[in-house]
Protein backbone atom coordinates (compact mmCIF):
# COMPACT_ATOMS: atom_id res chain seq x y z
CA UNK A 1 0.00 0.00 0.00
CA UNK A 2 1.44 3.34 -1.35
CA UNK A 3 2.34 5.59 1.75
CA UNK A 4 -0.36 8.27 2.46
CA UNK A 5 0.90 12.23 2.47
CA UNK A 6 -1.36 15.13 2.87
CA UNK A 7 -0.75 18.22 0.24
CA UNK A 8 -2.24 21.63 1.01
CA UNK A 9 -4.29 23.24 -1.48
CA UNK A 10 -4.81 26.90 -1.01
CA UNK A 11 -5.73 28.95 0.65
CA UNK A 12 -3.36 31.14 -1.85
CA UNK A 13 -3.04 29.36 -5.25
CA UNK A 14 -3.00 30.14 -8.76
CA UNK A 15 -5.95 28.80 -9.64
CA UNK A 16 -8.12 30.64 -7.10
CA UNK A 17 -9.54 34.06 -7.15
CA UNK A 18 -10.37 33.86 -3.62
CA UNK A 19 -9.11 31.88 -0.35
CA UNK A 20 -10.28 28.44 0.20
CA UNK A 21 -8.01 25.94 1.91
CA UNK A 22 -8.31 22.12 1.14
CA UNK A 23 -6.54 19.40 3.09
CA UNK A 24 -5.74 16.74 -0.35
CA UNK A 25 -4.78 13.40 1.04
CA UNK A 26 -2.54 11.22 -1.07
CA UNK A 27 -1.48 8.54 -2.10
CA UNK A 28 0.89 8.69 -4.88
CA UNK A 29 -0.91 11.38 -7.26
CA UNK A 30 -4.28 10.14 -6.60
CA UNK A 31 -6.71 11.96 -4.25
CA UNK A 32 -8.26 9.52 -1.77
CA UNK A 33 -9.84 12.08 0.60
CA UNK A 34 -10.43 16.07 0.77
CA UNK A 35 -10.75 17.95 3.82
CA UNK A 36 -11.91 21.69 3.34
CA UNK A 37 -11.66 24.42 5.47
CA UNK A 38 -13.33 27.72 5.07
CA UNK A 39 -13.22 30.86 7.49
CA UNK A 40 -10.62 33.40 5.26
CA UNK A 41 -12.81 36.19 5.11
CA UNK A 42 -15.94 36.32 7.23
CA UNK A 43 -17.25 39.76 7.32
CA UNK A 44 -19.86 39.34 9.98
CA UNK A 45 -22.43 41.26 7.50
CA UNK A 46 -25.26 39.10 8.72
CA UNK A 47 -24.82 40.80 12.14
CA UNK A 48 -24.82 44.33 10.25
CA UNK A 49 -28.27 43.90 9.54
CA UNK A 50 -28.91 45.41 13.20
CA UNK A 51 -27.41 48.05 12.66
CA UNK A 52 -28.00 49.11 9.24
CA UNK A 53 -31.82 50.57 8.40
CA UNK A 54 -34.01 47.78 6.52
CA UNK A 55 -33.63 50.33 3.18
CA UNK A 56 -30.11 50.86 3.36
CA UNK A 57 -28.98 46.97 3.94
CA UNK A 58 -29.83 46.68 0.51
CA UNK A 59 -26.55 48.15 -0.39
CA UNK A 60 -24.48 45.67 2.52
CA UNK A 61 -26.03 42.79 0.71
CA UNK A 62 -25.06 44.01 -2.89
CA UNK A 63 -21.59 44.03 -1.60
CA UNK A 64 -21.47 40.17 -0.03
CA UNK A 65 -20.13 39.55 -3.23
CA UNK A 66 -18.88 41.11 -6.29
CA UNK A 67 -19.95 38.82 -9.32
CA UNK A 68 -23.30 37.83 -7.92
CA UNK A 69 -24.24 41.08 -6.40
CA UNK A 70 -27.28 42.22 -8.29
CA UNK A 71 -29.14 38.71 -7.65
CA UNK A 72 -28.22 39.19 -3.54
CA UNK A 73 -29.80 42.45 -3.80
CA UNK A 74 -32.76 41.32 -5.65
CA UNK A 75 -32.87 38.49 -3.17
CA UNK A 76 -33.06 40.71 -0.50
CA UNK A 77 -35.62 43.16 -1.61
CA UNK A 78 -38.14 40.56 -2.80
CA UNK A 79 -37.75 39.22 0.89
CA UNK A 80 -38.69 42.50 2.63
CA UNK A 81 -41.43 43.16 -0.57
CA UNK A 82 -43.11 39.87 1.04
CA UNK A 83 -42.90 40.75 4.55
CA UNK A 84 -44.40 44.42 3.94
CA UNK A 85 -46.98 43.46 1.36
CA UNK A 86 -45.68 45.18 -1.67
CA UNK A 87 -46.28 44.87 -5.10
CA UNK A 88 -43.54 45.70 -7.08
CA UNK A 89 -44.04 47.38 -10.76
CA UNK A 90 -44.59 45.20 -14.06
CA UNK A 91 -41.41 47.28 -15.85
CA UNK A 92 -39.13 47.18 -12.33
CA UNK A 93 -39.63 43.21 -12.27
CA UNK A 94 -39.00 42.92 -15.80
CA UNK A 95 -35.55 45.42 -15.83
CA UNK A 96 -34.78 43.27 -12.40
CA UNK A 97 -35.00 39.87 -14.98
CA UNK A 98 -32.27 41.71 -17.83
CA UNK A 99 -30.19 43.08 -14.73
CA UNK A 100 -30.33 39.53 -13.19
CA UNK A 101 -29.66 37.82 -16.63
CA UNK A 102 -26.65 40.22 -17.51
CA UNK A 103 -24.96 38.92 -13.99
CA UNK A 104 -25.73 35.86 -14.65
CA UNK A 105 -23.93 36.51 -17.93
CA UNK A 106 -20.70 38.13 -16.61
CA UNK A 107 -20.17 35.71 -13.94
CA UNK A 108 -20.62 32.82 -16.53
CA UNK A 109 -18.01 34.10 -19.04
CA UNK A 110 -16.03 35.22 -15.92
CA UNK A 111 -15.92 31.53 -15.09
CA UNK A 112 -15.68 30.13 -18.62
CA UNK A 113 -12.28 32.20 -18.92
CA UNK A 114 -11.33 30.52 -15.51
CA UNK A 115 -11.63 27.56 -16.40
CA UNK A 116 -10.04 27.66 -19.53
CA UNK A 117 -6.96 28.91 -17.37
CA UNK A 118 -7.32 25.74 -14.70
CA UNK A 119 -7.21 23.48 -17.58
CA UNK A 120 -4.08 25.41 -19.03
CA UNK A 121 -6.00 26.87 -22.23
CA UNK A 122 -4.80 30.75 -22.00
CA UNK A 123 -5.88 31.94 -25.45
CA UNK A 124 -9.76 31.05 -24.63
CA UNK A 125 -9.07 32.56 -21.29
CA UNK A 126 -8.53 35.93 -22.56
CA UNK A 127 -11.44 35.41 -25.29
CA UNK A 128 -13.75 34.55 -22.69
CA UNK A 129 -13.06 37.75 -21.04
CA UNK A 130 -13.07 39.85 -24.28
CA UNK A 131 -16.52 38.85 -24.12
CA UNK A 132 -17.66 39.67 -20.64
CA UNK A 133 -15.75 42.85 -21.21
CA UNK A 134 -19.04 43.94 -22.84
CA UNK A 135 -21.65 42.60 -20.91
CA UNK A 136 -19.92 45.07 -18.44
CA UNK A 137 -19.91 47.83 -20.93
CA UNK A 138 -22.98 47.52 -20.30
CA UNK A 139 -24.19 47.48 -17.47
CA UNK A 140 -22.10 50.34 -16.54
CA UNK A 141 -24.09 51.85 -19.06
CA UNK A 142 -27.32 51.01 -17.81
CA UNK A 143 -26.82 51.14 -14.10
CA UNK A 144 -23.85 53.55 -13.31
CA UNK A 145 -21.66 50.34 -12.39
CA UNK A 146 -19.84 47.35 -13.54
CA UNK A 147 -19.93 45.18 -10.82
CA UNK A 148 -21.92 46.75 -8.31
CA UNK A 149 -25.07 47.56 -10.16
CA UNK A 150 -26.54 49.82 -6.94
CA UNK A 151 -30.19 49.67 -8.88
CA UNK A 152 -32.21 47.14 -6.67
CA UNK A 153 -34.19 48.81 -3.93
CA UNK A 154 -36.90 47.93 -1.94
CA UNK A 155 -40.36 48.63 -4.01
CA UNK A 156 -38.72 48.28 -7.34
CA UNK A 157 -35.42 49.40 -8.90
CA UNK A 158 -33.69 52.98 -8.99
CA UNK A 159 -32.93 53.37 -12.04
CA UNK A 160 -35.38 53.18 -16.02
CA UNK A 161 -33.80 52.20 -18.89
CA UNK A 162 -34.45 54.59 -21.81
CA UNK A 163 -36.10 52.55 -25.07
CA UNK A 164 -32.90 53.89 -27.36
CA UNK A 165 -30.87 52.43 -24.91
CA UNK A 166 -32.96 49.31 -25.44
CA UNK A 167 -33.17 49.39 -28.84
CA UNK A 168 -29.55 49.21 -28.58
CA UNK A 169 -29.25 46.60 -26.38
CA UNK A 170 -31.44 44.20 -28.95
CA UNK A 171 -29.24 45.33 -32.13
CA UNK A 172 -26.46 44.45 -29.97
CA UNK A 173 -27.50 40.65 -29.05
CA UNK A 174 -27.18 38.98 -32.15
CA UNK A 175 -23.88 39.72 -32.88
CA UNK A 176 -23.10 39.22 -29.18
CA UNK A 177 -24.66 35.85 -29.47
CA UNK A 178 -22.70 34.71 -32.41
CA UNK A 179 -19.44 35.31 -30.91
CA UNK A 180 -20.60 33.38 -27.77
CA UNK A 181 -21.87 30.62 -29.82
CA UNK A 182 -18.12 30.48 -31.24
CA UNK A 183 -16.80 30.61 -27.91
CA UNK A 184 -19.47 27.95 -26.97
CA UNK A 185 -18.46 25.89 -29.46
CA UNK A 186 -14.34 25.20 -28.39
CA UNK A 187 -15.98 24.95 -25.00
CA UNK A 188 -18.26 22.00 -26.44
CA UNK A 189 -16.61 20.62 -29.19
CA UNK A 190 -12.71 20.89 -28.94
CA UNK A 191 -11.27 17.50 -28.89
CA UNK A 192 -8.31 18.77 -26.30
CA UNK A 193 -10.87 20.46 -23.89
CA UNK A 194 -13.05 16.84 -24.26
CA UNK A 195 -10.08 15.32 -23.28
CA UNK A 196 -9.37 17.00 -20.13
CA UNK A 197 -12.46 17.18 -18.59
CA UNK A 198 -14.81 14.03 -19.35
CA UNK A 199 -15.08 11.09 -17.12
CA UNK A 200 -13.39 13.81 -14.21
CA UNK A 201 -15.06 14.56 -10.46
CA UNK A 202 -18.09 12.23 -11.16
CA UNK A 203 -21.22 12.99 -9.28
CA UNK A 204 -24.09 11.12 -9.90
CA UNK A 205 -27.75 12.19 -9.53
CA UNK A 206 -28.41 10.67 -6.37
CA UNK A 207 -25.38 12.00 -4.84
CA UNK A 208 -25.96 15.37 -6.07
CA UNK A 209 -29.19 15.45 -4.85
CA UNK A 210 -28.78 13.48 -1.40
CA UNK A 211 -25.51 16.21 -0.80
CA UNK A 212 -27.72 19.24 -1.94
CA UNK A 213 -26.09 20.34 -4.70
CA UNK A 214 -27.59 23.43 -6.15
CA UNK A 215 -27.22 25.30 -9.74
CA UNK A 216 -25.09 24.02 -12.44
CA UNK A 217 -23.17 21.90 -9.96
CA UNK A 218 -26.74 19.98 -9.65
CA UNK A 219 -27.85 20.49 -13.49
CA UNK A 220 -24.89 18.87 -14.39
CA UNK A 221 -25.84 15.37 -13.21
CA UNK A 222 -29.41 15.81 -14.27
CA UNK A 223 -31.15 17.17 -11.26
CA UNK A 224 -33.39 19.85 -12.69
CA UNK A 225 -33.53 22.00 -9.96
CA UNK A 226 -33.51 25.96 -10.49
CA UNK A 227 -35.53 28.52 -8.91
CA UNK A 228 -35.95 30.53 -11.90
CA UNK A 229 -38.89 28.61 -13.11
CA UNK A 230 -40.74 29.42 -9.70
CA UNK A 231 -41.54 32.64 -11.99
CA UNK A 232 -39.69 35.50 -9.64
CA UNK A 233 -39.27 38.69 -10.97
CA UNK A 234 -40.19 38.26 -14.97
CA UNK A 235 -39.23 34.54 -15.08
CA UNK A 236 -42.97 33.57 -15.29
CA UNK A 237 -43.73 35.55 -18.16
CA UNK A 238 -40.85 34.56 -20.64
CA UNK A 239 -41.23 30.61 -20.65
CA UNK A 240 -37.84 29.33 -19.02
CA UNK A 241 -36.76 26.29 -19.12
CA UNK A 242 -33.26 24.66 -17.35
CA UNK A 243 -30.65 23.78 -18.73
CA UNK A 244 -29.69 20.46 -17.85
CA UNK A 245 -27.00 17.52 -18.94
CA UNK A 246 -26.72 13.61 -16.99
CA UNK A 247 -22.75 13.03 -17.16
CA UNK A 248 -22.43 14.42 -13.86
CA UNK A 249 -18.30 15.18 -14.99
CA UNK A 250 -16.60 18.37 -14.79
CA UNK A 251 -17.63 18.88 -18.66
CA UNK A 252 -21.28 18.69 -18.28
CA UNK A 253 -20.80 21.41 -15.16
CA UNK A 254 -18.96 23.63 -18.71
CA UNK A 255 -21.56 22.80 -20.91
CA UNK A 256 -24.71 23.50 -18.28
CA UNK A 257 -23.17 27.03 -17.97
CA UNK A 258 -22.06 27.62 -21.72
CA UNK A 259 -25.95 26.72 -22.58
CA UNK A 260 -27.49 28.79 -19.93
CA UNK A 261 -24.94 31.85 -21.49
CA UNK A 262 -27.46 31.13 -24.87
CA UNK A 263 -30.00 30.64 -22.52
CA UNK A 264 -29.61 33.89 -20.95
CA UNK A 265 -29.29 35.72 -24.39
CA UNK A 266 -33.01 34.60 -24.95
CA UNK A 267 -33.99 35.51 -21.75
CA UNK A 268 -32.65 39.31 -22.24
CA UNK A 269 -34.21 39.12 -26.12
CA UNK A 270 -37.29 38.00 -24.43
CA UNK A 271 -37.11 40.70 -21.76
CA UNK A 272 -36.55 43.76 -23.69
CA UNK A 273 -39.11 43.07 -26.64
CA UNK A 274 -42.06 42.62 -23.67
CA UNK A 275 -40.90 45.61 -21.83
CA UNK A 276 -44.67 46.92 -20.08
CA UNK A 277 -44.68 50.49 -19.83
CA UNK A 278 -45.25 52.38 -16.17
CA UNK A 279 -43.53 53.45 -13.35
CA UNK A 280 -40.40 51.73 -12.10
CA UNK A 281 -41.22 51.92 -7.75
CA UNK A 282 -43.15 52.22 -5.54
CA UNK A 283 -43.23 54.45 -2.04
CA UNK A 284 -42.66 52.30 0.45
CA UNK A 285 -44.00 53.08 4.23
CA UNK A 286 -43.71 51.40 7.55
CA UNK A 287 -41.16 48.66 8.97
CA UNK A 288 -40.66 45.12 8.54
CA UNK A 289 -42.49 43.01 11.05
CA UNK A 290 -42.80 39.42 9.98
CA UNK A 291 -40.14 36.17 8.74
CA UNK A 292 -39.76 35.22 5.19
CA UNK A 293 -37.40 32.35 3.03
CA UNK A 294 -36.73 34.51 0.23
CA UNK A 295 -34.94 32.37 -2.50
CA UNK A 296 -33.13 33.89 -6.22
CA UNK A 297 -31.10 31.74 -8.74
CA UNK A 298 -27.78 33.20 -8.59
CA UNK A 299 -24.90 31.79 -11.90
CA UNK A 300 -23.27 29.27 -9.13
CA UNK A 301 -27.39 28.66 -7.91
CA UNK A 302 -30.03 29.26 -5.19
CA UNK A 303 -29.29 31.60 -2.84
CA UNK A 304 -31.65 31.90 0.41
CA UNK A 305 -32.03 34.90 2.60
CA UNK A 306 -33.92 34.44 5.96
CA UNK A 307 -35.01 37.65 6.99
CA UNK A 308 -36.97 38.32 9.83
CA UNK A 309 -37.76 42.24 11.22
CA UNK A 310 -39.66 42.93 14.57
CA UNK A 311 -41.42 46.08 13.57
CA UNK A 312 -38.43 48.37 14.23
CA UNK A 313 -36.58 50.31 11.18
CA UNK A 314 -33.46 47.61 12.27
CA UNK A 315 -34.35 43.72 10.92
CA UNK A 316 -33.48 41.29 14.03
CA UNK A 317 -31.85 38.71 11.55
CA UNK A 318 -30.46 37.86 8.81
CA UNK A 319 -29.21 34.33 7.76
CA UNK A 320 -28.16 33.75 3.99
CA UNK A 321 -27.33 30.53 2.59
CA UNK A 322 -25.09 31.45 -0.50
CA UNK A 323 -24.46 28.20 -3.42
CA UNK A 324 -20.96 27.82 -2.78
CA UNK A 325 -21.66 26.48 0.56
CA UNK A 326 -24.10 24.39 -0.33
CA UNK A 327 -21.78 23.16 -3.25
CA UNK A 328 -18.98 22.14 -0.84
CA UNK A 329 -19.75 18.57 0.42
CA UNK A 330 -20.48 17.66 -3.48
CA UNK A 331 -16.99 18.78 -4.32
CA UNK A 332 -15.95 17.18 -1.37
CA UNK A 333 -17.23 13.84 -2.72
CA UNK A 334 -16.02 14.87 -6.34
CA UNK A 335 -12.38 15.04 -5.35
CA UNK A 336 -11.70 11.25 -4.48
CA UNK A 337 -10.15 9.60 -7.21
CA UNK A 338 -9.15 12.65 -9.19
CA UNK A 339 -5.29 13.00 -9.94
CA UNK A 340 -3.22 15.66 -8.24
CA UNK A 341 -3.10 17.76 -11.32
CA UNK A 342 -6.56 17.53 -11.67
CA UNK A 343 -7.48 19.27 -8.57
CA UNK A 344 -7.62 22.83 -9.82
CA UNK A 345 -10.00 21.66 -12.72
CA UNK A 346 -12.36 19.82 -10.03
CA UNK A 347 -12.37 22.87 -7.59
CA UNK A 348 -13.68 25.64 -10.39
CA UNK A 349 -15.93 23.16 -12.18
CA UNK A 350 -18.41 24.11 -8.85
CA UNK A 351 -17.54 27.85 -9.52
CA UNK A 352 -16.51 28.38 -6.20
CA UNK A 353 -17.49 31.92 -4.45
CA UNK A 354 -15.84 32.28 -0.94
CA UNK A 355 -16.42 35.57 -0.23
CA UNK A 356 -20.40 34.66 -0.57
CA UNK A 357 -19.83 31.23 1.71
CA UNK A 358 -18.32 33.35 4.46
CA UNK A 359 -19.79 36.54 4.23
CA UNK B 1 -11.04 18.50 -37.74
CA UNK B 2 -12.43 19.49 -33.94
CA UNK B 3 -9.11 19.76 -32.18
CA UNK B 4 -8.43 22.87 -34.61
CA UNK B 5 -11.73 24.37 -33.27
CA UNK B 6 -10.42 27.60 -31.57
CA UNK B 7 -8.17 28.57 -35.01
CA UNK B 8 -10.80 30.63 -36.84
CA UNK B 9 -11.08 32.61 -33.79
CA UNK B 10 -7.29 32.53 -33.53
CA UNK B 11 -6.86 33.86 -37.26
CA UNK B 12 -9.76 36.72 -36.35
CA UNK B 13 -7.38 37.82 -33.63
CA UNK B 14 -4.78 38.06 -35.34
CA UNK B 15 -5.94 39.73 -38.05
CA UNK B 16 -8.18 42.27 -35.62
CA UNK B 17 -5.64 43.94 -33.68
CA UNK B 18 -5.11 43.84 -30.34
CA UNK B 19 -8.79 44.14 -28.12
CA UNK B 20 -7.37 46.16 -25.14
CA UNK B 21 -6.71 50.22 -25.64
CA UNK B 22 -3.62 51.71 -25.56
CA UNK B 23 -4.23 53.92 -22.26
CA UNK B 24 -2.79 55.91 -21.10
CA UNK B 25 -2.37 57.32 -24.73
CA UNK B 26 -6.35 56.20 -25.35
CA UNK B 27 -8.28 57.73 -22.94
CA UNK B 28 -10.23 54.88 -20.87
CA UNK B 29 -13.88 54.54 -22.00
CA UNK B 30 -16.07 56.61 -20.23
CA UNK B 31 -19.83 56.65 -19.39
CA UNK B 32 -21.81 59.88 -18.35
CA UNK B 33 -24.11 58.03 -15.60
CA UNK B 34 -20.62 55.99 -14.00
CA UNK B 35 -21.06 56.49 -9.89
CA UNK B 36 -17.53 57.98 -9.45
CA UNK B 37 -17.99 60.81 -6.66
CA UNK B 38 -20.14 62.72 -5.18
CA UNK B 39 -19.79 66.70 -5.51
CA UNK B 40 -21.24 69.30 -2.94
CA UNK B 41 -22.06 72.17 -3.53
CA UNK B 42 -21.85 74.78 -0.42
CA UNK B 43 -23.73 77.66 -2.27
CA UNK B 44 -27.13 75.86 -2.17
CA UNK B 45 -27.29 73.37 0.46
CA UNK B 46 -29.56 74.38 2.96
CA UNK B 47 -28.14 72.33 6.26
CA UNK B 48 -31.76 69.71 6.39
CA UNK B 49 -29.59 66.91 6.94
CA UNK B 50 -31.36 64.19 4.77
CA UNK B 51 -27.97 63.55 2.38
CA UNK B 52 -26.02 62.28 6.55
CA UNK B 53 -29.06 60.30 7.61
CA UNK B 54 -29.36 58.22 4.26
CA UNK B 55 -26.14 57.59 4.01
CA UNK B 56 -25.63 54.01 4.27
CA UNK B 57 -22.10 53.65 5.36
CA UNK B 58 -22.12 57.00 7.75
CA UNK B 59 -19.54 59.03 5.42
CA UNK B 60 -21.50 62.23 5.68
CA UNK B 61 -21.38 64.39 8.71
CA UNK B 62 -23.24 67.84 8.85
CA UNK B 63 -22.60 70.11 12.08
CA UNK B 64 -25.45 72.38 11.59
CA UNK B 65 -24.31 74.64 14.41
CA UNK B 66 -20.68 75.40 12.65
CA UNK B 67 -22.22 75.25 9.25
CA UNK B 68 -19.57 72.59 8.29
CA UNK B 69 -20.44 69.67 5.90
CA UNK B 70 -17.87 66.47 5.41
CA UNK B 71 -17.57 63.80 3.51
CA UNK B 72 -14.93 61.00 4.54
CA UNK B 73 -13.72 59.34 0.79
CA UNK B 74 -12.38 56.51 2.45
CA UNK B 75 -16.06 55.79 4.22
CA UNK B 76 -17.80 56.92 0.41
CA UNK B 77 -19.08 53.86 -1.47
CA UNK B 78 -20.84 56.16 -4.25
CA UNK B 79 -23.99 54.38 -3.91
CA UNK B 80 -25.76 57.56 -4.59
CA UNK B 81 -28.42 57.78 -2.46
CA UNK B 82 -27.37 60.84 -0.85
CA UNK B 83 -27.76 62.64 -4.56
CA UNK B 84 -31.31 60.59 -4.62
CA UNK B 85 -32.43 62.25 -1.45
CA UNK B 86 -31.27 65.85 -1.32
CA UNK B 87 -33.87 68.34 -2.19
CA UNK B 88 -32.41 71.54 -2.71
CA UNK B 89 -30.05 69.61 -5.98
CA UNK B 90 -26.25 70.73 -3.82
CA UNK B 91 -25.20 66.81 -4.07
CA UNK B 92 -24.37 65.43 -7.85
CA UNK B 93 -22.55 62.04 -8.98
CA UNK B 94 -19.63 63.06 -11.25
CA UNK B 95 -18.06 60.02 -13.20
CA UNK B 96 -14.60 60.15 -12.52
CA UNK B 97 -13.77 58.15 -9.56
CA UNK B 98 -11.78 59.63 -6.73
CA UNK B 99 -8.36 59.13 -7.39
CA UNK B 100 -5.60 56.54 -5.27
CA UNK B 101 -4.60 58.47 -2.23
CA UNK B 102 -2.12 57.49 0.43
CA UNK B 103 -3.66 59.41 3.28
CA UNK B 104 -7.26 59.42 5.11
CA UNK B 105 -9.41 61.96 3.00
CA UNK B 106 -11.89 63.97 5.02
CA UNK B 107 -13.18 66.66 3.22
CA UNK B 108 -14.80 69.63 5.10
CA UNK B 109 -17.28 72.09 3.20
CA UNK B 110 -18.05 75.58 4.71
CA UNK B 111 -21.92 75.82 4.02
CA UNK B 112 -21.85 79.36 2.39
CA UNK B 113 -26.16 79.34 1.42
CA UNK B 114 -27.30 82.34 2.56
CA UNK B 115 -31.08 82.35 3.36
CA UNK B 116 -32.50 85.13 0.88
CA UNK B 117 -34.47 87.84 2.15
CA UNK B 118 -37.60 88.04 -0.35
CA UNK B 119 -39.46 85.43 1.39
CA UNK B 120 -39.21 86.91 4.42
CA UNK B 121 -40.68 90.03 3.56
CA UNK B 122 -44.12 88.93 2.17
CA UNK B 123 -45.69 87.64 5.30
CA UNK B 124 -44.75 91.18 6.54
CA UNK B 125 -46.43 93.17 3.33
CA UNK B 126 -49.22 90.56 4.22
CA UNK B 127 -50.12 91.28 7.44
CA UNK B 128 -50.01 95.13 6.79
CA UNK B 129 -52.39 94.61 4.15
CA UNK B 130 -54.62 92.48 6.85
CA UNK B 131 -54.21 95.30 9.45
CA UNK B 132 -55.22 97.90 6.95
CA UNK B 133 -58.36 95.47 6.20
CA UNK B 134 -59.18 95.42 9.68
CA UNK B 135 -59.06 98.97 10.43
CA UNK B 136 -61.50 99.76 7.38
CA UNK B 137 -64.46 97.35 8.35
Amino acid sequence: MPERIIVPFGPQHPVLPEPIHVDLVLEDEKVVEAIPSIGYIHRGLEQLVQKREYTEYVYVAERICGICSFIHALCYSQGIEHIMGIEVPDRARYLRTIWSECSRLHSHLLWLGLFADSMGFENLFMRSWQLRESVLDVLEDTTGGRVIQGTCKVGGVRRDIGQEKLDEMHRELDPFEKQCRDLGDVFLNDETVKYRLQGLGVITKDEAYALGAVGPTARGSGVAIDHRDTGYAAYGDLGFKPVVETAGDCYARCAVRVKEVYASIDLIRQAISEMPEGPIDVKVKGTPDGEYFSRAEQPRGEVIHYLRGDGSKHLARARIRTPTLANIPPLVKMLPGAQLADVPVVVLSIDPCISCTER
Amino acid sequence: MSIFQMTKTVLRNLAGGPATRQYPAVPARRCPITRGHVVFDPATCRSCGLCSRRCPCEAIRLDKEAKVWEIDRMRCIACGDCVEGCPFGSLTMEPDYFPPVVEHVTERYTITYVKPEKPAKKPVEESVKEEGVGESA
